[in-house]
């Protein structure tokens, strides 16, 4: 009981989904849920911080579903890994950007029928997708993920660390989420 | 700040408290005797920081069962409240109503907050024998997560291995 809480477990390996330099001097991750509100916000925030930070940044996203709150989101997230097993890290943003995209279009829009129709759309065979949320093929992966998250002292969704320590700050905001960036680069 | 001096510390005895759970039932802590409890102390039904770790430690109750642990969420809000608040966030444990006399259990931990009139956001983690492991008193505003709990309970399953043969089974 000697570690501190809120801290990163496991470190980011290449089991992760990463964006950005491995050297980059700031690693950001993010526990996110696809059907969690607060995570959509968060998507149409980090492009901007992203960029303003350019290649010294690196971010992870790990999963982080609320099953219980939100219905569809473990599906959501074995779809993503399905479809990043099939073609890859750049599918796998694909997929991640078209569920965060559409999460609002409606209470179905992230049901099987339509999770199965974005993979398509981020390049994936859809029947490999159906075939992988019937089986529960990346049940445990996305399992897995959670737990990393609970021993990590993630809080809710989303949670972001910042070089391995939860961050408290303000994540809604471009210019103190950005700011966070900038001093954890120097 | 929270004044972390006071909140019962490791190795005191959780003092026993019997409270309404739903308007006519109520959960009595020494019934849980022979396998750990997590006591999770909050400050209100209802604010949106504290349906975050509700609803958390709701999707992370199976790890909690694992170590055969029961998890009670403590606050002052009244049963009729925490009925409506646990529906409607598809809570799977109980909520405890520390109303009457107000925040009587949480000043026994010493987690009161006397201005507010609320409790603080505290958590206990106490043994099978009714003795506190592990206590964590986190800034009102700061969801502290799960990761402490389920430290505390693994030491405590640790202990449970490398002593008597009488404890756990």
């Amino acid at each position: 009981m000697t570690t501190q809480q809120g801290t990163l477990r496991p470190a980011v390996s290449v089991e992760d989904h990463v964006l950005g330099p491995a050297d980059a001097p700031v690693t950001l991750v993010e526990y996110g849920d696809f059907q969690c509100p607060h995570c959509a916000r968060a998507h149409r925030v980090l492009p901007k911080v992203l960029k303003r930070l350019g290649d010294r940044t690196r971010f992870v996203f790990r999963h982080f579903p609320l099953g219980e709150s939100h219905p569809d989101a473990i599906h959501a997230a074995e779809a993503s890994e399905s479809v990043a097993a099939q073609v890859g890290e750049e599918g796998f943003w694909r997929m991640h950007d078209l569920m965060y995209d559409h999460q609002r279009d409606g209470d179905d829009s992230l049901d099987d029928a339509h999770l199965i129709r974005y993979a398509g759309q981020a390049g994936a065979d859809p029947s490999t997708v159906a075939l992988d949320l019937a089986a529960d093929t990346y049940e445990q992966a996305v399992k897995s993920s959670f737990m990393s998250g609970v021993r990590s002292g993630v809080n809710g969704t989303p949670t972001f660390f910042i070089n391995g320590r939860r961050f408290e700050g303000d994540w809604t905001s471009v210019d103190a989420f950005a700011a966070a960036l900038e001093s954890a680069a120097t | 700040m929270p004044n972390a001096s006071k909140i019962l510390q490791p190795g005191t005895p959780a003092p026993d408290f019997s409270l309404p759970v739903t308007p006519d039932q109520r959960v009595t802590l020494s019934d849980f005797r022979g396998r750990p409890v997590v006591l999770a102390f909050y400050p209100a039904d209802w604010s949106p920081v504290c349906g975050d770790q509700m609803v958390l430690y709701n999707e992370v109750l199976s790890e909690f069962h694992k170590h055969h642990a029961e998890l009670l969420g403590i606050s002052v809000d009244g049963p009729w409240c925490h009925g409506a608040f646990a529906a409607q966030r598809k809570l799977h444990f109980p909520l405890l109503a520390d109303f009457e006399p107000k925040g009587a259990v949480a000043r026994q931990y010493g987690v009161y907050r006397e201005h507010e009139g609320t409790t603080e956001r505290a958590l206990f983690v106490i043994d099978g024998e009714g003795v506190i492991r592990w206590s964590y008193l986190s800034p009102v505003g700061v969801n502290p997560g799960a990761d402490g709990i389920l430290e505390a309970l693994e030491s405590i399953d640790a202990r449970a291995h490398a002593g008597s043969p009488s404890d756990g089974a």
